[in-house]
């Protein structure tokens, strides 16, 4: 019966069936599958942007100059400081994951409790965060004037210094300029907010200071953005200038682009929204942990499991993070 | 979870038996035999709308702009006194070929026999996670369902081709189609994506960890490898097609500029700026190529399985078979950009993806001549099932060597959005896949239904159906050599193709026959579930573990332990053996050797 003593032999080879020959359940399996799917997702969008950016590869905004807020700090010029410490944050619940999933594997259910407390409350500190840095950025700080061809036009003093709209530019006129309201005929159109100022309001502010120049939003060889004369800024806000853009949005940008801003907020948000996920499904396994679900079950998973999607989150922040902020 | 995920050691499992409702055991079915029965009878009643439409846009071109008794009963509004809207041919085209790739080739092939197949063939007595199952074909019902509601839509259903190419497809004022229906047409196939991410996790996992003791991977029948594979494919490149929609719906509905720049409406200036359609170009296309061999990978696989069985012969070069599936999946992967060679590409990035795609040719003929050889010298058993095979190869073929020319870019460029493209893409994709899956609905109708299809008719229903395709799609090459446009709602504008009206009419009766023939098939395949000759357990003394089980479906598959694989899927005509088949559950007799695979 030799044969049949061959066919044992081959029968506890790794890929010969009647086992998992990945040493994984099928549970686990299907999330990293998932997470190879939804990197591709990510991928797609982080490949547009990628295609978008090199498009305008000569005037897209510098993240430096945008991201330059801190909370309860005004006026304070602290650039990739708070999304460094949202970063810090997110990859702290990540670590916190780790030993949370370490402690499952010990069936230690008070220290996974623990961890996984900290891990959801890392990632709301993070989407919280993440919803302050977009109020900030749809707000807006300086203000800028959007020519007839889409560019941004903004506005510097004569040391290189950004000077906010509100500086120089003084409403007279802003009661003639009635918002329309759906009260008063027409209830189905809908008019967005009117900008603080007018173009003409601009040309006259600018008019009346003379250490006030433009900025455009090309950059020069030296990665820096083009500053005009006093002459060429006058004539490019009278001439081509339509627009009052404060603060960004899918539509405008006072940054530069506006599709920096739409994928900025498309790609963020998206990742938020990954996020939010997985706090939410984080909280669902934190009751299951803390109802002893999985002591009975004498496994802990489910936390894994979890677990995998969490650092996946964490991972695909630390790409969003690079292209948008860093290079 | 399943009760039935990880009961491969138990085999204790099936002696109790739930009770079941009418709601649990045909609705709510997590059983993939049912389920696979589910995706079977959606995909039928979508290809039947997806072929009508056809006929009906077909009768457009032959007799463009005649009034049809049958367009004002069908289109209503859409046929003023009968005569074709063109904006109605637009959007007939689009659904029509939405419909075929995804809801009926894609879904409807793979769906019904990776759902079928794998827990049989690999010896599991289900899927991995059945619940999971049920949802993925309940997401694709619910998505069937948005893509029909999407025909009433008042200003009409989506009319961008099936690729929806912004600004056509972004600008919701573009056209009618481009308004409620273009909506309707991304959540149905956003909807779509998630059912066909759900099943592909599923088989990928479950062809993993769930084959029986001895079912190594290189005994796996090719079906197996030829749906694990295609599931791979769809984790990856659907992912793909979501960002690509999720951006088209960000600029139809929030105004962002992803795939638009400076436009004007009517003398008016949009807001959109710097955006790029060739952006969604490469998106979309990234899965739009892995996606024609979504659909026919499934159909090889069926048919290398059908082969052999009615060859009494093994399949010539298993492993190559496998080599060149995986080589297949992987430049499936690579070759997007060769549908995009007149879209203002850089032609050196082209003359990369001619180089890329013409490297498919290789696997591709691989698989032809094993198919080929594996017909040489055998004991061919001419059953529908077979001549759908065989037909397979055919049409293969046939559409395999006009993709040489259109790969090439020097060569499509002339060609390029003509009916030669129509010809090509219809051959090789379409009706090969097509073949496949009656190929594979005759050859398992007996495991799905206990019941044999008729055979007479199925002989009807091949002919007929194999005389029609061709005579449709072989004067497409001609037509399209001369310079016919594809998607034109008519031609008799220009005097230049007014020499091929002709060839547009005997494509078009050829097209009402093929249809028409159809209802030959489908009487066949109602009247069978219900009246058919009973099958015995293996009708066509095939080698492969599904004929193992009874005719019966029970949950579970086997009714006791599931058997051990002892060789190969293709021990036919074996030398020393009385039978011309030995079932991969004999084990080796003395002194026997496992062939040398």
């Amino acid at each position: 019966m030799s044969t049949t003593v061959v066919n044992a032999e081959t029968e506890t080879k790794t890929w010969d069936g009647g086992n998992q020959p990945l040493q994984a359940s099928y549970g686990k399996m299907m999330m990293w599958f998932f997470i190879v799917s939804d990197a591709l997702t990510f991928s797609g969008f982080l490949a547009a942007y990628g295609f978008s950016r090199f498009k305008f590869i000569d005037a897209w905004p510098i993240a430096d100059e945008v991201f330059t807020h801190f909370p309860f700090l005004h006026g304070v010029d602290a650039p990739m400081y708070y999304v460094a410490f949202m970063t810090f944050v997110l990859i702290m619940s990540s670590v916190t994951m780790v030993l949370a999933v370490d402690a499952g594997h010990h069936l230690n259910k008070s220290k996974v409790t623990i961890y996984m407390f900290l891990t959801i409350l890392g990632g709301l500190i993070f989407v919280g965060s993440q919803a302050w840095e977009w109020n900030t950025f749809i707000k807006g700080d300086y203000g800028a004037v959007q020519t007839k061809g889409g560019n941004i036009l903004q506005f510097v003093d004569t040391d290189g210094h950004r000077v906010a709209l509100k500086d120089f530019v003084t409403s007279d006129d802003h009661a003639a300029r009635a918002q329309h309201e759906d009260k008063n005929g027409l209830w189905f159109v809908s008019e967005g907010t009117l900008p603080t100022y007018s173009v003409d309001e601009v040309l006259h502010g600018l008019e009346a200071h003379e250490n006030i120049l433009v900025r455009t939003q090309t950059l020069t060889e030296n990665g820096e953005k083009t500053v005009l004369s006093r002459a060429e800024s006058l004539e490019q806000i009278k001439n081509n200038g339509k627009l009052v853009v404060e603060g960004a949005n899918l539509h405008v940008n006072e940054y530069g682009s506006p599709l920096f801003a739409d994928f900025f907020f498309f790609i963020t948000g998206f990742h938020g929204f990954h996020v939010f996920s997985g706090v939410v499904i984080n909280i669902i396994i934190f009751f299951n942990v803390i109802l002893g679900t999985y002591e009975r079950r004498g496994s802990y998973e489910m936390v894994e499991k979890v677990g995998l999607y969490w650092h996946f989150v964490d991972l695909v922040w630390v790409f969003v993070f690079t292209f948008f902020y860093l290079v | 979870m399943s009760a039935h995920a990880d009961t491969h050691g138990h085999d204790d499992d099936h002696g109790h038996h739930h009770k079941e409702t009418f709601v649990t055991k045909y609705i709510f079915s997590q059983d993939h035999k049912m389920i696979a029965k589910q995706y079977l009878v959606t995909g039928t009643i979508m290809g039947v709308i997806g072929v009508l439409m056809s006929m009906m846009f077909r009768m457009q071109i032959a007799w463009p702009e005649e009034p049809n008794v049958l367009f004002e009963a069908l289109l209503g509004k859409w046929a003023p006194d009968g005569v074709m809207d063109a904006d109605i041919y637009l959007a007939l085209v689009t659904i029509h070929g939405t419909i075929m790739v995804f809801f009926v080739l894609t879904a409807g092939l793979s769906g019904t026999f990776s759902n079928l197949l794998i827990p049989l063939q690999i010896g599991a007595r289900d899927m991995a996670s059945g619940f999971l199952n049920m949802v993925s074909y309940w997401l694709f019902f619910l998505s069937s369902v948005i893509m029909i509601i999407s025909l009433f839509v008042e200003a009409g259903p989506a009319a961008a081709g099936w690729t929806i190419y912004p600004p056509l497809s972004a600008l919701p004022m573009a056209q009618g189609g481009s308004g409620m229906g273009m909506t309707l047409w991304l959540v149905s196939m956003a909807i779509f994506i998630a059912s066909s991410l759900l099943g592909s996790l599923n088989y990928v996992v479950t062809v993993i960890n769930l084959r029986t003791k001895g079912m190594s991977m290189t005994r796996l029948p090719l079906t197996i490898w030829a749906f694990f594979v295609t599931a791979i494919i769809g984790i990856i490149s659907f992912p793909v097609l979501l960002s690509a929609a999720l951006l088209l719906i960000m600029d139809r509905s929030f105004g962002t500029s992803f795939f638009l720049s400076d436009i004007f409406i009517q003398g008016e200036v949009l807001h959109y700026q710097g955006g790029s359609p060739v952006l969604f170009e490469h998106l979309f296309w990234f899965l739009g190529h892995p996606e024609v061999y979504i659909v026919i990978l499934p159909a090889m696989g069926l048919v290398s399985e059908i082969m052999a069985s009615n060859s009494r012969k093994p399949i010539f070069g298993y492993r190559a078979m496998i080599a060149s599936i995986l080589a297949i999946a992987f430049l499936s992967t690579i070759v997007w950009g060769h549908h995009m060679f007149i879209s203002g590409m850089n032609p050196f990035l082209g003359s990369v993806f001619t180089f890329t795609t013409l490297l498919i040719a290789i696997p591709s003929a691989v698989k032809a001549f094993n198919w080929i050889t594996t017909l040489w010298k055998g004991n061919l058993q001419m059953n529908p099932a077979m001549l759908f095979s065989i037909g397979f190869v055919s049409t293969f073929i046939t559409g395999g060597l006009t993709g040489i020319i259109l790969g090439d870019s020097a060569l499509d460029i002339n060609v390029h959005d003509t009916y030669f493209v129509v010809a090509h893409f219809h051959l090789v994709m379409g009706i090969s896949a097509l073949y496949g899956m009656f190929a594979g609905i005759y050859h398992w109708f007996p495991k799905m239904f206990g019941r044999m299809l008729n055979k007479n008719l199925g002989y009807i229903h091949f002919w007929l159906t194999a005389v029609c395709a061709y005579g449709v799609f072989f004067p497409m090459h001609f037509i399209g050599m001369a310079g016919l446009p594809r998607r034109y709602y008519t031609n008799s504008n220009f005097p230049l193709f007014d020499d091929l009206a002709n060839v547009n009419v005997i494509i078009t009766i050829f097209a009402l026959i093929g249809g028409v023939v159809q209802i030959v098939y489908l009487y066949n395949f109602f009247i069978s579930i219900f009246y058919g000759k009973k099958a015995v357990q293996n009708p066509w003394r095939s080698t492969t573990l599904e004929w193992t089980t009874p005719v019966e479906h029970i949950h579970g598959n086997w009714p006791g332990e599931i058997p051990h694989v002892h060789r190969w899927a293709y021990d036919y005509s074996k030398p020393g053996h009385d039978v011309d088949f030995v079932p991969q559950t004999v084990p080796l007799k003395d002194g026997e050797e496992e062939l040398q695979h």
